[in-house]
């Protein structure tokens, strides 16, 4: 067994114990006539938890050594790697206030993060000169564990929200609430849609002219619902295009997320028509006994934590690392830009809350939109917004 | 100056809420709260109190959080726009023709991002005036309640108003046994909290400093934007790029006085690598590993005109590759780009007989040193009577170049041979030749040509560094003092029926302050405490009459 085969293992493992995890913290929050029972659950959920993070940083390691750099380099490394930070974030959090209900939600948070990098190419590839520095290293792992903190406090917000919003009734709240339980469905419809063409393997080749008017070539791995600029199939028989897209649009990236809306509604829908219940009011039983007082200060205190630890890694770190490679400091390259829109989000979160009095359900609500713009940074501005950043394009 | 003289006699500026010695409350708005707003410690700031004069009214403006949040956010939205297209200086096309390739490549909203400055927004001079606007808010806010906060903190008195104590969000009242003070002091010392007594009363506290956090941090982002903003003075800020010739000393844009010799461009890739689907996307079959240029960096002597580059002195050598600049005196130099084979460096002829086509020689020209002939032997050689790098065309039948650089050579030759020893004159360029008479013997045959590794270098000086590295580290300081360390205080006082009040107060992090309290109850009889907040949200809950 290699190295790499090894690490791909203590991943699997990592994933399914944070799965079997969450389960137990379920068992632990849910009333339990006998309190020293749910002590129990809770303590076998902790272990739980601990092992497989103990596995998942096994991976980590036993992938550095075969790959020999940071394995942090590509959106397969990346994002995996923040998916273990979420679960160390949340045990440090969690060892702090020991509130099991953060697990319910902070565990499948990373158990999706870990299987929607699991989408992406999982091969070694050698860096690139400007990447061959220990910047690389210092950098990404700071900003991934000062996100990873940031994503505590949305874990701390969505509980608060779960347990404060009325999902029975129809208000803004419980709309946008059941929206983000609507999303979450679409990013399993991504993984479920990935994992179902690979098995099939659905591939299809398309020419086509790219945006700066040159033939080009494309592959598809899930039908093609959408077609490049002036596309031709290249083979007779495949499932051909409904509509063609401009050249400034990569029509692939389009199709995969139309697939994983659909695969993502479909089963959102599902849910809706055996449950005849919201997800969102589904999942309320399990917060009804949370201390609100105490996720609302959660909350804010894993803010607290994350921001200097965010600024220092994806601002401090990356300027003086752009300095060495590039000359500047600073470049306004899509990245950066989004790293900068990141704090300065957190920051407006911080001085609405200590001058304006933002807490509570507002507070929680900021959280959230934070989480948001952290997922839309590792998601949108590597596939979509191309820069030096990009791992994709 | 109008003050308010409080019932235990302290003088507080106009406008404050609390009493910064007793802590009783002051203004109408304080007296009629349940918990009283500890923010500030109730003190007088300004923005709050007066709105009469135009100084006012600018004063208030810039120290609102509303308008420095709104600032933040009108900020981070533009940001956000600027990354919709590529910015100008990310496409592969010269200024010139900027607004036809946004157009082309993404049509109608392409062309509009552009007309409306979007496509250069971090340059545009609104976005630097919001920034300015910011940074202008980051000074007033501050000054603004940094003053007042300080005064009240450094005034504070050990014994607090009831009305104070009270008003708190954790209290307790109860009875009390004559030696708690004394059990409590102990254990909040050993907790490390600063204990002061005074007649009945005792005042602990702990991690005051972290209340400067904020003003700390706000202090760094000034210097640092300050140090942004001294770029516009001549000399701090140089931003050149340059391309290096393998092989030709150079002189460096910028640098004046100083010369770079490109000894050799290096790309290496790594080896063996099979193609990842990330890799076929892009079309590429290797991956880079090193970008590397060879340089030695010359200086003239003192004293020596510009140009003059004979008795150049040698400064260092040194090996300029991708995270690895060179730097001397301030300046670096990056490895930024390369063209492999781009530029000719040499040219290679034969002189041959036009109706024979026999050759007598060969000559091989450097185009950047041709020499002034090249004999091949004693009745054959070649004078060169002119030369062109850039040969643009004929003007009075004169030839012109439009720069010293071999993009388009041409030469004027006058060769010599054993046939023809007067000599011949031939205009020869890249695929034309020009006789003057029309009817030479022999010609000068083009054969090879040797092209040049050509290396972009950047070359980049900034005496800002040090201020922003200032300016980034007292930032980051502040902002570690202000989120890691709380402010916590707690308050005991014997009052006169015997019994005891207990108040407790932190900026943040209440879990913890509850912690600390819960500790010297241990080992000091204090009556159970309540958190007001929290009685506050059941009482909500309650009446809200959700749960079962």
């Amino acid at each position: 067994m290699t190295m790499l085969q090894l690490s791909g293992y203590l991943l699997y493992a990592a994933f399914i114990g944070y799965l079997i995890a969450t389960l137990l913290f379920g068992g632990a929050i849910k009333k339990s006539p006998v309190k020293q029972q749910a002590n129990q659950w809770e303590k076998l959920a902790v272990s739980v938890t601990v092992l497989a993070f103990i596995a998942n940083i096994g991976y980590f390691i036993c992938r550095w050594i075969a790959v020999k750099h940071a394995p942090v380099s590509n959106m397969f490394e990346f994002t995996a790697a923040f998916g273990m930070f979420i679960v160390g974030a949340f045990l440090v959090i969690y060892f702090m206030y020991r509130v099991p209900a953060l697990g319910i939600v902070a565990l499948p948070i990373a158990i999706l993060v870990i299987g929607y990098a699991a989408m992406f190419d999982r091969e070694v590839s050698p860096l690139v000169p400007s990447l061959q520095s220990h910047w690389l290293t210092i950098h990404v792992i700071c900003a991934a564990i000062g996100e990873s903190i940031l994503a505590i406090s949305a874990v701390a917000g969505l509980v608060y929200l779960l347990k404060n919003v009325d999902t029975t009734k129809r208000s803004k709240s419980s709309f946008w609430l059941e929206s983000v339980m609507y999303s979450v469905m679409i990013v399993i419809g991504f993984v479920l849609a990935s994992v179902t063409f690979s098995v099939i393997g659905y591939e299809s080749s398309f020419d086509y002219v790219d945006k700066e008017g040159r033939d080009a070539e494309i592959t598809y791995t899930m039908p093609a619902i959408w077609g490049m600029n002036e596309y031709v199939p290249q083979q007779e028989d495949t499932f051909t295009p409904l509509a063609e897209t401009p050249p400034v649009i990569n029509a692939k990236k389009l199709t995969t997320v139309t697939w994983a809306i659909l695969f993502g509604t479909v089963l959102y829908g599902l849910i809706r028509v055996i449950a005849r219940r919201r997800i969102s009011t589904m999942l309320q039983p399990l917060f009804k006994r949370v201390n609100s007082d105490l996720m609302d200060e959660i909350g804010y205190r894993a803010v607290l934590i994350g921001y200097p630890i965010f600024v220092l890694g994806a601002l401090v770190f990356a300027m003086i690392w752009a300095h060495e490679a590039w000359g500047r400091y600073w470049g306004w390259d899509p990245k950066e830009v989004w790293a900068l829109i990141t704090a300065l989000f957190y920051t407006v979160f911080l001085h609405l809350r200590l001058s304006k009095g933002w807490e509570g359900e507002k507070s929680a609500w900021l959280a959230v939109i934070g989480f948001i713009i952290i997922m839309f940074n590792l998601v949108a501005v590597n596939l979509i917004i191309a820069g030096l950043h990009s791992y994709a394009s | 100056m109008e003050t308010i003289t409080c019932e235990c006699g302290h003088v507080n500026p106009y406008g404050t809420h609390l009493c910064a010695m007793c802590g009783r409350p002051l203004s109408d708005e304080e007296k009629q709260r349940k918990i009283v707003d500890m923010r500030y410690e109730g003190s007088a700031v300004r923005s709050k109190t007066y709105n009469v004069s135009i100084v006012d009214k600018i004063w208030n403006f810039f120290s609102s959080v509303k308008v420095g949040v709104t600032l933040i956010v009108i900020t981070l939205v533009a940001a956000a726009i600027g990354t919709l297209l590529p910015q100008t200086f990310y496409i592969p096309v010269s200024e010139a023709d900027a607004a036809a390739y946004y157009e082309q490549v993404y049509g109608e909203f392409g062309k509009v991002y552009y007309a409306l400055g979007l496509s250069d927004l971090y340059t545009t001079w609104w976005f630097q005036v919001i920034v300015g606007l910011l940074g202008i808010s980051i000074i007033i806010a501050s000054i603004d309640r940094g003053i007042p906060l300080h005064k009240s903190l450094t005034n504070q008195r050990v014994k607090r108003h009831k009305s104070f104590m009270k008003r708190q969000r954790i209290i307790a009242e109860g009875p009390a046994s004559p030696q708690t003070l004394a059990q409590a002091e102990a254990q909040l010392q050993k907790m490390r909290y600063r204990v002061r007594r005074e007649d009945g009363a005792l005042l602990a506290e702990k991690n005051r400093f972290s209340r400067y956090g904020p003003y700390i941090n706000h202090v760094g982002l000034i210097i640092f934007l300050a140090a942004i903003m001294m770029r516009v003075i001549p000399g701090v800020y140089v931003d050149e790029s340059m391309w290096a010739r393998e092989g030709q000393i150079t002189a460096v844009p910028g640098m004046d006085g100083y010369y770079l010799e490109n000894k050799e461009f290096i790309l290496e890739f790594h080896e063996g690598q099979e193609q990842t689907d990330a890799m076929m996307e892009q079309g590429v079959n290797t991956v880079a590993k090193n970008f590397q240029t060879d340089v030695v960096l010359y200086k003239q002597p003192e004293g020596a005109l510009p140009g003059d580059t004979s008795n150049l002195e040698v400064v260092q050598e040194y090996s300029i590759r991708v995270n690895h600049p060179l730097t001397e005196s301030g300046y670096s130099l990056f490895q930024m780009d390369y063209r492999l084979n781009d530029e000719l460096k040499e040219m290679t002829f034969n002189l041959t007989n036009k109706a024979t086509n026999e050759s007598l020689g060969a000559i091989t020209i450097d185009l950047y040193n041709p020499e002034p002939q090249y004999v091949i032997d004693d009745e054959t050689r070649i004078e060169i009577l002119g030369y062109y790098p850039n040969f643009t065309g004929f003007e009075d039948g004169e030839p012109q170049t439009g720069s010293r650089f071999p993009t388009n050579p041409a030469f004027f030759f006058k060769m010599f041979t054993p046939e023809t020893p007067e000599g011949e004159t031939s205009f020869v360029g890249i695929q034309q030749t020009v006789e003057s008479t029309g009817n030479n013997a022999y010609k000068m045959a083009f054969v090879d040509a040797q092209f040049t590794d050509i290396s972009g270098l950047t070359i980049r000086k900034d005496r800002t560094i040090p201020l922003l590295f200032i300016g980034g580290f007292i930032f980051l300081v502040g902002v570690a003092i202000g989120s890691y360390w709380q402010h916590r205080r707690m308050w005991i006082q014997q009052q006169p029926d015997g019994t005891l009040l207990f108040a407790a107060h932190t900026n943040k992090n209440w879990f913890s302050l509850k912690k600390d309290v819960d500790a010297v109850r241990e080992h000091a009889q204090l009556p159970i405490y309540i958190d007001q907040l929290a009685e506050q949200e059941q009482l909500r809950d309650q009446e809200g009459g959700r749960g079962e």
